[in-house]
């Protein structure tokens, strides 16, 4: 097949005939290949396709300057990258090419435009091979170091290497021949290898080997996860290479890394010395935008172009196999011609020494970029780069009728895409039926774990206050408190319960497009933002996106990584190093992506025109399963893999005995089968995209299993294969991620050239089932662009062109104007009335059937629950009564005591059913109002059919509440019984608290205006009095009794109110009341009489001259008649109290008699009562005391 | 009626270093006659809280506790009936019922050779006729009595100063006609931790969307607000998310109303 190049170029073929040299692939730009077809084509495929894109790349090579290099998946590449050592990077070789994107990416020499080594190796899965070839690699690069002086293409000039260890059958004709042997089949041995080798040595700049900032960057797939646990534990070592480098922004640092490379290669050249103390200034704008050389941007010109036929040619067979599939990554290819229409080579080599050297010049590039675009089908990109493109002054310039096409295009373009996407952040609700109680094994467990979740966020917000900043390690500052939590769930076996927690939050934080933003907390104050109405917020959001969104072009393959919050979780899984939480972790993942996985998303036939809300609502709720199955997926394969993962690629040997030893173990999630069945279904579009995410995560073994290279295998297929019905937008969107994975690190570089498709085929469902979604437009561009951030890398290209060639056209720079916000605000309650307004429309609804079964549900539950409420709670009522009873009585059993009670009541709750039955009718006047409510907007339906759909919703209902009840009503007793039997036994102290809860719920004297002062108020007048009368007293300090009395009559008030009195309040006041007669009968309460008593002094006398008798006497009223809850009288009775009356004189202890008569009158307390009081005081050795019971008890 | 900032910083200032006791509240009153009662002492409270727990630790030293238990068994040898506690913790500036405490758990200590139970503790200063020794029982109830910050009888002012306001808000939600669910319907929907009320339809308040009502019947000041936002709104958010009024009221009066979105801001 390169013949086929080599002849279309040199000999100036016509078009027509290299398509009939290559026949399949020139043909099938008109004609679909059926899959047998394609299994012939599988060697054409193997290595034509291959071939032909290494060919590009190399040609276009040098006059690329902007942007990353453009990895060319080719087999042969990788050997070189994967198995680079650090003796090589000391070397100071730059055998970098553009293909080595990920693991070149984090080496140190990157050196443009030096481009080179991709042929070199030849493609082997063998490892000695690869070895060979690095190390003839290596020495060859030694060798020619410094020999070689060109580093252009200009044919003539180039020297072929002396080293030829074969003699090549090619003639040493300009173009590069022994290509042709260093592009062997697939399965081509080792021995080739040998004979490959590279004919031409570009001179790298040699570079410093001491940079000290620009450390060996590893990508996270490659992290020593091979230390000792404890290692891991103790240090954060192995943290580290987590942390510090695939931090979400690891693009940044990469292409700081490579900036500062290239200034370095700049230096150098200049003959500049490098301080390696100085660091060379990171740039964290356009990094990869073009040079400063202004000299290089050049105007291309269509009138300069040579050889168009060539280029036509080329570019209709390059076109065909993107438009094939034939290409590991269509968007790879597709930024790869953005960046030859963009290019910025030197205008020098115009003279052109060799005919073949057909890409030499920009001319000639863009010429090829554009017609290729032609081809390509373009409109269906989203708005943004429509724009930039119908801007393009090259196009227009070189194609007018592409340009008229994209013009045309973006006007009629409704897809537009932003590239940020904000996200409101939540914690996760409270959910009674799996948080409560009830879901513990243990009180214990539930506290446990009701501080364990208040730490998990506090985590959570410690994080995302501080992880920003400078010298803030997650593993240092969190990681003891992590394993501190986790030793805690291991303890209470709560790790269900925070896995589940865990999942709930991470979808919460996670779900949105960029992990959910860096961090949710500084998101702007949401008050500004409702104050600018949803027209402006669009412009703050494009204005803020132009300001976050880095413009640093980082190729259209990033390496997987966990942007945003994900990093946090990510982090605290890692810091946990807890093998039980992520076991109980990953069941969570599986059973939350198998449900996601199998809902139902479409509900009706896709007619035109009907139901668009519909279509709107779907579509989005397939985002939202998407995007949260891609997470979860990512997740879960970080945990599944997490313990196979290496830093480098295993020798052969060693993945040899892992393959074994692993291909004896199942997968946690079988992923073939849910691929196998979506396919069948119909249903890729939801299942390819998060079996992607979780597959980008393989450990470098994973992909060689017999398991996962099924998988891989079918997925290849579906890439190869054509399915007419498959919406084009979700193919795309299929075909990038898809595209992406073959490009993830450790997913070997030779699969997608390699397998043998014919060992799976495609099944599928001849009839297309109702749960099909492929042929279903439910992905957009914003989705697209959602789950494969890397496509606004063909954008950003496109935007630093126009950026820097002087902005003629005022192209993607343009003014947002700011709004001020407060001439908006008023707008702020129309918003809400919107939200409001959505909130309702939301329950618009799809069937008829799906509305009376919900209702049925929900009356069939309301039933249960209302039953709940009365009947059963009454039972349960009762039961306490019971229990109170009999507690006292035994204190024996308390399990037998339950299982009495409750046997007593089950008989009653019979009734329940009963009521079951009614109910539902009942309920009815609900019913008929929520179908008028969900079927307004439908069609109008005649009576009768609305009265059917009522009575089978009341039949279903009460099926539902009585089959419920039927089987649980006596477990439920039972356990709300014992519920209130446990709450009932801990309250400690209360006496009969049975009957102070009824007398609680006593109710305010009618007509009660509940305006007498408050009890937090008469608490404190007691207590001022009580201060008085404990003393220390002020000189003179003294009680007004008319105030007093006063109080007390207050204190009445409040006590007969009993809408703002607590049950604390109550036995406080009892008690404190309690204490003040105490006080008062043994005289510590020194009253003042005002003028008012004079003038009562008549009555006062007969009330034995003291007034005491007067405020003792509505006590006791007060206790017997307000007071709700018992008064602790006894207290009267306690040492201290009559300790008060032991310092008094004898007229004090009439007072005592009078209240001991009075308890007795107001049925307080019964005089053996008082007498055992009395007796227990006698023991005591107070003289005084004992006389004077002696004078009691006469 | 609300009490601005500069208020509630005037009445902190003239606090000052004063005892917790009822003379000094007087001259609170006195001072500041527009207040009510219930406001000043909340005040009051809250301030010398914040001074308390400052000086918490030196009166808590091994040290201490032995010179103050020493002063009291001296103090009471001398005259069993003057207010020996409550005039030692005026003198070394600590409240009288936190002095009464420490003086009761080192008297158990001795008597029962064992440390004394926390519950033990607290049910005797609840009750102190509950402590076997008279005279020490009759100077614990003096503290209890007079101090007016700390003690069983302030806790239980405030806890019914609180459940007032709560019921005055219920009240107000009804007049509003807002529906939402109290803290003891979510307790009995087995609810770990609970706000006042959870509203079943948010409501708009200045712009604000909000989820869920807390009050407190205390002064929002900074560092209450603080302990506040720590203790409970994150326990609440972590279990019902969205917005928050957090109403810290004393007595009728409506100090801040604070709005708090996803993070507070103050």
């Amino acid at each position: 097949m390169y013949a086929v190049i080599l002849i279309l170029v040199r000999n100036k073929l016509l078009p027509v005939k290299a398509a009939s040299v290559v026949p399949n692939v020139a043909e099938s730009h008109q004609r679909k290949p059926k899959p047998g077809a394609l299994v012939s084509l599988s060697l054409l495929q193997k290595d034509f396709v291959p071939f032909l894109l290494n060919f590009l790349r190399e040609q276009t090579s040098q006059i690329l300057t902007n942007g990353p290099s453009t990895p060319a998946k080719t087999p042969s590449s990788k050997a070189h990258g994967s198995q680079r050592t650090a003796s090589e990077r000391r070397a100071g070789h730059a055998t970098s090419s553009r293909v080595q994107l990920f693991s070149q990416r984090t080496s140190v020499t990157t050196s443009l435009p030096a481009r080179r080594g991709r042929r070199k190796g030849s493609s082997s899965v063998s490892a000695s091979g690869r070895q060979v070839a690095r190390d003839l690699g290596r020495s060859l690069a030694e060798e020619e170091d410094g020999k070689h002086d060109s580093v252009s293409w200009s044919g003539g000039r180039r020297k072929r290497s002396e080293v030829s260890l074969v003699s090549a059958r090619s003639p040493p004709s300009q173009l590069n021949l022994n290509n042709l042997e260093e592009f062997p089949p697939m399965g081509a041995a080792s021995g080739w290898t040998n004979k490959s080798k590279p004919s031409r040595r570009i001179n790298p700049t040699p570079v410093s080997a001491e940079r000290p900032l620009s450390k060996p960057k590893m990508c996270f797939t490659s992290t020593p996860v091979s230390q000792s646990p404890a290692a891991r534990f103790s240090s954060a070592s192995s943290l580290e290479a987590f942390t510090t480098v695939q931090e979400g922004n690891l693009p940044s640092a990469i292409s700081n890394s490579l900036q500062e490379e290239r200034e370095m290669l700049k230096k150098e050249r200049y003959g500049i010395s490098l301080d390696p103390g100085t660091p060379t200034k990171p740039s964290y704008t356009r990094s990869a935008s073009l040079p400063a050389e202004s000299h290089l941007v050049t105007c291309a010109n269509p009138t300069k172009v040579s050889c168009k036929k060539q280029l036509e040619c080329l570019a209709q067979l390059y076109s065909s196999c993107i438009a094939e599939n034939l290409v590991p990554n269509i968007f790879l290819e597709l930024f790869f011609v953005l960046q030859l229409l963009t290019s910025k080579g030197t205008s020098t080599a115009e003279d052109g020494d060799s005919d073949l050297e057909h890409f030499r010049s920009v001319h000639n590039c863009v010429y090829f970029a554009v017609q290729v675009l032609d081809y390509q089908i373009i409109s269906h990109l989203e708005k943004g780069m429509l724009k930039l493109l119908a801007e393009n002054e090259r196009i227009a310039s070189f194609s007018p009728a592409l340009h008229e096409r994209l013009r045309q295009a973006y006007e009629s373009s409704t897809a537009k895409v932003s590239l940020l996407l904000p996200c409101s952040v939540q914690s996760v609700s409270f959910q009674p039926e799996t948080d409560n109680r009830s879901n513990f094994p243990s009180d214990r467990a539930f506290h446990i774990f009701k501080k364990q979740r208040d730490i998990f966020y506090e985590l959570l917000r410690e994080w995302e206050d501080n992880h920003e900043k400078t010298g803030w390690d997650f593993e240092r500052v969190l990681g003891n408190k992590i394993r501190a939590m986790m030793a805690h769930l291991s303890a209470t076996c709560n790790h269900s319960h925070f896995a589940r927690l865990f999942q709930k939050q991470l979808i919460q934080m996670c779900k949105g497009p960029i992990g959910g933003g860096a961090s949710w907390g500084d998101t702007p104050d949401q008050d500004v933002l409702n104050m600018l109405g949803s027209d402006n917020l669009s412009r703050l959001k494009r204005l803020q996106e132009r300001f976050v969104v880095p413009q640093s072009i980082r190729g259209p393959c990033p390496p997987p990584s966990f942007p945003g919050c994900q990093q946090f979780f990510r982090d605290f899984i890692l810091s946990a190093g807890s093998y039980q939480f992520n076991q109980h972790l990953v069941d969570s993942l599986c059973l939350k992506i198998l449900e996601l996985n199998s809902l139902t998303l479409v509900e009706h036939e896709h007619s035109d025109g009907e139901a668009d809300m519909d279509e709107q609502d779907e579509k989005k709720r397939f985002t939202v399963v998407l995007l949260s199955l891609r997470l979860l997926a990512k997740f879960l394969g970080f945990l599944v893999f997490l313990p196979y993962r290496t830093v480098e690629q295993p020798t052969r040997d060693l993945q040899d005995s892992a393959v074994a030893l692993r291909n004896q173990t199942l997968p946690v999630l079988d992923v073939l089968k849910l691929l196998r069945q979506s396919i069948w279904d119909r249903r890729s579009i939801l299942t390819v995209p998060w079996i992607v995410e979780y597959l980008s995560l393989v450990d470098h073994i994973a992909p060689f299993l017999d398991y996962y290279k099924k998988v891989f295998c079918l997925l290849l297929l579906m890439v190869l294969s054509e399915d007419k019905e498959m919406n084009f937008l979700n193919k795309l969107l299929i075909l990038a991620v898809l595209g992406w994975l073959f490009q993830v690190p450790s997913v070997p570089e030779d699969l997608f050239f390699s397998t043998d498709v014919r060992q799976e085929g495609l099944m599928m469902d001849s009839v297309t089932s109702a749960q099909a979604l492929d042929s279903v437009p439910l992905v957009d561009q914003q989705l697209l662009y959602t789950c494969c951030p890397y496509l606004g890398e063909l954008r950003k290209l496109l935007a630093s062109f126009v950026a820097g060639s002087g902005v003629k056209n005022g192209g993607f720079i343009r003014k947002i104007t700011p709004t001020a916000a407060e001439s908006l605000a008023p707008k702020h309650f129309s918003l809400e009335q919107v939200e409001l307004a959505q909130a309702f429309f939301h329950n618009q609804p799809p069937s008829l059937r799906r509305t009376v079964e919900f209702v049925a549900e929900r009356v069939g539950s309301n039933c249960v629950k209302h039953i709940k409420a009365t009947l059963v709670a009454e039972l349960v009522q009762r039961a306490e009564v019971m229990l109170q009873d009999k507690v006292k009585e035994e204190d024996a059993n308390h399990d037998k005591l339950l299982e009495e009670v409750c046997a007593h009541l089950y008989e009653e709750g019979a009734q329940a059913l009963i009521k079951g039955r009614e109910l539902p009718s009942n309920f009815s006047l609900t019913i008929v109002l929520w179908l008028v409510v969900n079927l307004l907007s439908l069609v109008i339906l005649p009576v009768k059919v609305l009265s059917s759909a009522e009575d089978i919703a009341v039949e279903l209902a009460t099926e539902k509440a009585c089959g419920w009840l039927s089987a649980n009503i006596a477990a439920l007793i039972k356990r709300e019984v014992r519920a209130t039997f446990n709450r009932m036994l801990k309250v400690p102290g209360l006496p009969v608290p049975g009957e102070d809860a009824l007398e609680l719920r006593r109710d305010c004297p009618p007509g009660c205006q509940h305006c007498a002062p408050l009890p937090s108020q008469i608490i404190n007048e007691i207590k001022d009095v009580l201060c008085v009368a404990v003393g220390p007293r002020d000189e003179g300090e003294v009680i007004d009794y008319v105030w007093l009395e006063c109080l007390l009559g207050r204190l009445g008030q409040t006590l007969r109110c009993r809408k703002f009195m607590c049950p604390t309040s109550e036995q406080q006041l009892a008690k404190c009341t309690v204490e003040l007669a105490s006080l008062l009968v043994s005289d510590h309460v020194p009253l003042s009489l005002g003028i008012k008593s004079q003038e009562k002094s008549s009555e006062r006398l007969r009330v034995k001259n003291n007034p005491t008798y007067g405020l003792l006497k509505m006590l006791l009223s007060v206790w017997k008649e307000d007071f709700g809850t018992p008064v602790p009288v006894h207290l009267i009775f306690t040492k201290k109290n009559i300790g008060y009356l032991a310092e008094v004189k004898q007229r004090e202890w009439d007072l005592f008699l009078f209240m001991l008569h009075g308890l007795v009158e107001h049925e307080l307390m019964r005089t053996s009562e008082i007498e055992s009081c009395l007796h227990t005081l006698e023991e005591l050795p107070w003289s005084s005391v004992s006389n004077e019971m002696c004078v009691y008890n006469k | 009626m609300k009490l601005t900032k500069a208020q509630y910083d005037e009445i902190a200032q003239f606090l000052g270093h004063v005892q917790p006791t009822r003379q000094s509240l007087r001259k609170l009153k006195e001072k500041f006659p527009s207040q009510s009662q219930s406001t000043l002492l909340s005040i009051f409270s809250q301030e010398y809280q914040k001074q308390i727990k400052r000086t918490h630790a030196k009166h808590h030293t091994a040290e201490a506790i032995e010179t103050y238990y020493q002063r009291y068994l001296n103090g009471v040898m001398k005259n069993a009936a003057a207010p020996i506690l409550l005039e030692l913790a005026n003198e070394v500036d600590f409240a009288p019922s936190l002095m009464a405490r420490i003086v009761l758990e080192r008297f158990l200590q001795e008597k029962e050779q064992a440390i004394p139970s926390k519950t033990l503790i607290n049910s005797m200063l609840r009750d102190p006729s509950q402590i076997p020794n008279g005279v020490l029982a009759n100077q614990v109830y003096q503290c209890t009595v007079n101090d007016c910050c700390y003690g069983p009888l302030v806790d239980c002012i405030k806890h019914a100063i609180g459940h007032e306001h709560e019921v005055l808000l219920r009240e107000m939600l009804l007049e509003k006609n807002l529906s939402f669910i109290a803290e003891d319907q979510l307790r009995a929907k087995g609810y770990d931790k609970t706000p006042d009320f959870i509203l079943e339809v948010p409501v708009a308040v200045e712009g604000h969307i909000i989820h869920w009502i807390e009050s407190k019947a205390s002064f929002g000041d900074e560092s209450s607000h603080q302990a506040y936002l720590q203790d409970q709104f994150w326990s609440y958010w972590n279990r019902v998310p969205g917005e928050s009024l957090m109403l810290l009221l004393a007595k009728e009066t409506l100090l801040y109303v604070r709005k708090t979105v996803g993070k507070c801001h103050i």
